[in-house]
């Protein structure tokens, strides 16, 4: 009886006038004009819940068949590869998962890859020279940049760092590096990217740890003229230069099956990848093949660590880690 | 007023030194007794889901959580904050209040309302004022600065509403047998005022463990960022509720650590309670250096948070970050804080009759535990409340505006019971008696005898949680619905984009808002029952000004 209810809603609420619930651990500027867009050719309406990603995908496990939500889409893997493991994702529809690059979507086609972020250091000029920065992720934790380096333990883009960095030493080093890091950092351990982003910028500290797209992004909130901070990245293939996607996915107690899986088509579609590349949320798209129209390294330059979605899993390892290094 | 004793404090906890009670002990009226069965369950029902869900996630694990490295750190943090700005609101609220109060300081009617007002801005916004302005605001000591900034009229407050009750005389004889002046003050205006300080400082140090929103922007890690971390981590109360345990704890310490000191000892002030009018203290060549440190006060209290958010409004950089419109919030914040202020107020009321009519026995035992509350963060009641039902009652009411309303209304209940308290204290039981006699029935008494006398401490009950509820940060973010922002979470996604431009019309909207119950609470408690003639009513009292007014931009 539910069931045939569920597919009674499933069948009828695909087109206009229906409702659709997204999490969303995105960014609220990326969300936000996709889900115009979105809404715009389909007539569906997108309720957005935003919270932060592991949050969100931590009351889905919670909220189990009954969770409100129709659709997830994180800024990271691990959080919705989590979800994918508890067997609570449905599997996307072949056609969405065909345009994006394989090797950028879920291995079992639970979830499809929507962008695109790299691991980048910002540095203040005026506080230390290119050229004593760090080449490599581990010298993060050398003790020749203690009191200078910031980082966010907390923040989700930090745990594929940490699992790249357990994959290449091991455990055992790579806690002794989360500690040095930790000792490093001192007082510049903040509660989130944007925060370190703008220490930096301001000249409290003198670098950090970010994604790419949060020094863009804060160059477009306070202007050219504000910024008195660079960006620059690990030496090529160093276990510090880290590739994450964002990914996306339907879950499989949604009781709007065929509107959820049309608004995953959709954020990979060249209308959906088109806004990615010119919206104020600087991160690349990966999709249909459109390219990024940002002042950014183009993607095809970048030379990130060759670490996959698979071994990034649900980052559990770097949560443990970070646990043990008194950072969480 | 009959509960002058010049020791007003948490007068939360501390009942009318004599409440009506009638000759011949009536029976309690079972409806009365019922409510207030329900309410207290609703009040403890976060505190009972937070156990039951530390108990499922096994002792050993809870202690395991509890005893590693990060949680020394986080104790160390919390306390030596708490303590600094604790003792820091302590002196600057006291000396505040006593030029304010006790001198011939210039200006003192204006001051008086300068120096409470920083009480209507959230502290989040204080600290946004500050950490956008300047990059030395940050970790300890920027929190040390913010915080005393933000809570130190919860010592003010307090402390003036006795120094304006206490009786002058005592000064008078103490100089008259030798004493120096200096001693004069320590040990008898200081003494008349110490369970007035020692109220506020619980006040602050209540405040300090529960705060979020501030110490999230100044980068600084206490118990209360954490276990928003660790939920956001993994939504399972299993792993947090071992932080929020000790969270708890410490709150319980607090409150109990009031209590004992405030047993201690007494204040006393006999023959009518008519204020003597005495001569100021004569400031004379401290009056320069006085005004001058009162000036810079307000300055940093004040003018910098609200400079701050004028500044940006108008200077804000090019806007990345879309959002519900400026009204759409405001209209949301004004429904859900109207609805909890209702309701508090409401279940306030027969928890306060029966306490107050009925003193012994199960009335006070309710009035009592309700206040465990106040040991309960904001961030503990939502995630607790949110999760339990998630979990065990098939998500009834989950992300919905119902559930956020419930959520203020017990966070904040604290602050109804002191108005509704104090005034059905003060509503003469004969009255009641009378109506009664002449054939009414219980009900309409009530509703046309007693609510009458009480409606100004119902009014200024509204007004309390109203203010809080507005300036209320950490629950909302969890609690709001789907699709829906409130001026805070608004302002908050905004601040956490670094959108300064955008987020300070938000935060301006907020103080806007909190400054009209402020203003109808600082006329309320500023009454004089004689002026006013409505000497049996109005009066709150010193003893419930000071607990009225603190929670303000907290989140008890």
């Amino acid at each position: 009886m539910a069931l045939a209810g569920a597919v009674l809603a499933a069948c009828g609420s695909s087109g206009p006038g229906s409702s659709i619930t997204l999490y969303s651990g995105q960014h609220v500027q990326t969300t936000d004009a996709l889900v115009a867009g979105f809404e715009k050719i389909t007539g569906i309406t997108v309720n957005v819940r935003s919270d932060d990603e592991d949050t969100l995908s931590d009351e889905i496990v919670a909220e189990g068949a009954r969770s409100p939500a129709d659709v997830i889409y994180t800024e990271n893997t691990p959080a919705i590869q989590y979800l994918a493991d508890q067997g609570l994702l449905a599997e996307v529809d072949p056609s969405t998962l065909a345009a994006t690059p394989t090797r950028f979507n879920s291995p079992d086609g639970r979830w499809v890859g929507v962008s695109a972020r790299v691991s980048v250091l910002i540095y203040n000029p005026s506080l230390i020279a290119r050229r004593d920065l760090p080449t490599s992720v581990l010298q993060l934790a050398d003790p020749r940049y203690r009191g200078l380096v910031a980082f966010s333990p907390a923040e989700t883009d930090f745990q594929p760092i940490v699992t790249s960095v357990e994959r290449t030493y091991g455990h055992a080093a790579a806690l002794r590096w989360l500690e040095g890091l930790k000792a490093n950092a001192g007082s510049h351990v903040y509660p989130d990217n944007e925060t370190v982003s703008d220490q930096v910028n301001r000249g409290a500290v003198a670098f950090g740890v970010i994604n790419q797209y949060y020094w863009y992004r804060l160059q477009a909130e306070v202007g050219a003229a504000s910024m008195h901070s660079k960006i620059t990245y690990f030496a090529p293939h160093d276990p510090g230069y880290v590739l994450d996607i964002s990914p996306a996915a339907v879950l499989r107690s949604s009781t709007h099956q065929a509107a959820a899986q049309r608004f995953l088509a959709y954020l990979v579609s060249p209308q959906g990848q088109e806004i990615i590349a010119h919206s104020i949320s600087f991160e690349y798209p990966i999709a249909s093949g459109v390219t990024t129209a940002r002042p950014e390294t183009p993607f095809d330059q970048l030379q990130p660590n060759d670490i996959t979605v698979a071994e990034l899993g649900d980052g559990s390892t770097a949560i443990a880690l970070l646990k043990e290094a008194g950072l969480l | 007023m009959t509960t002058t004793d010049g020791r007003p404090g948490l007068s939360v906890v501390d009942p009318p030194t004599d409440p009506p009670v009638p000759a011949r002990r009536p029976r309690r009226p079972w409806v009365l007794v019922a409510t207030s069965l329900v309410v207290t369950v609703v009040l403890l029902a976060p505190l009972a889901f937070l156990l039951i869900e530390a108990a499922g996630a096994g002792v050993s694990t809870v202690l395991h959580l509890i005893f590693r490295p990060l949680t020394a750190t986080l104790l160390w943090n919390t306390v030596r904050l708490t303590v600094v700005v604790t003792a820091l609101c302590a002196v600057i609220g006291t000396l505040a209040a006593w030029c304010v109060e006790c001198t011939d300081l210039p200006g003192r009617r204006i001051w008086a309302v300068l120096v409470v007002v920083p009480f209507a801005i959230p502290d989040f916004v204080v600290s946004f004022g500050w950490a956008s302005l300047t990059t030395w605001m940050q970790g300890f000591r920027g929190a040390v600065v913010v915080m005393t900034l933000a809570v130190y009229p919860l010592v003010y407050l307090p402390v003036a509403a006795s120094f304006r009750a206490a009786d002058p005389e005592q000064e008078d004889v103490a100089r008259s047998l030798g004493i120096s002046r200096t001693r004069t003050f320590v040990r008898i205006t200081l003494g008349q005022a110490r369970g007035a300080i020692l109220g506020g400082c619980v006040l602050v140090a209540l405040v300090m463990l529960a705060e979020y929103g501030a110490f999230e922007i100044l980068g600084y890690q206490t118990f209360t960022t954490e276990i928003f971390t660790e939920y956001q981590l993994s939504f399972n109360p299993g792993a947090a509720s071992a932080l929020v345990l000790v969270l708890v704890v410490v709150g319980l310490l607090v409150l109990s650590l009031e209590a004992a000191a405030r047993g201690r000892g007494r204040v006393v002030r006999i023959g009518p309670q008519v204020q003597r009018v005495t001569a100021p203290h004569r400031l004379g060549r401290a009056t320069a250096p006085v005004l001058v440190a009162f000036a810079v006060l307000v300055g940093l209290a004040l003018g910098v948070p609200i400079g701050s958010c004028v500044y940006w409004t108008f200077e804000g950089g090019a806007h990345s970050l879309g959002g519900v419109s400026l009204l759409s919030a405001t209209w949301h914040t004004v429904l859900y804080s109207g609805t909890a202020a209702a309701l508090a107020t409401v279940m306030a009321l027969p928890v306060a009759l029966l306490a107050v009519r009925y003193p012994r026995g199960v009335g006070r035992l309710f009035e009592r535990s309700t206040l465990l509350v106040l040991a309960m963060p904001g961030i503990v009641i939502a995630f607790t409340l949110s999760y339990f039902l998630v979990r065990y009652a098939d998500s009834f009411l989950y992300q919905q505006a119902p559930l956020l309303v419930v959520a203020y209304a017990i966070l904040f209940f604290p602050l109804a019971l002191v108005g509704v308290k104090a005034s059905v204290a003060h509503a003469p039981v004969g009255l009641e008696e009378v109506a009664r006699s002449l054939g009414q029935g219980r009900l309409a008494v009530l509703w046309r005898v007693t609510l009458p006398l009480i409606a100004p401490g119902l009014a200024a009950s509204f007004c309390l949680v109203l203010l809080a509820a507005v300036t209320e940060l950490t629950a909302t973010l969890i609690l709001v619905p789907t699709g829906v922002q409130t001026l805070a979470t608004q302002f908050w996604a905004y601040q956490q984009n670094l959108s300064y431009g955008q987020a300070a019309p938000f935060a301006l909207v907020i103080i806007a808002i909190a400054a009209v119950p402020s203003y109808v609470l600082g006329r309320y408690f500023d009454r004089t029952p004689v002026q006013d003639g409505v000497a049996t009513v109005a009066p709150a009292a010193p003893s419930a000004t000071p607990s009225a007014v603190p929670t303000v931009g907290s989140g008890l």
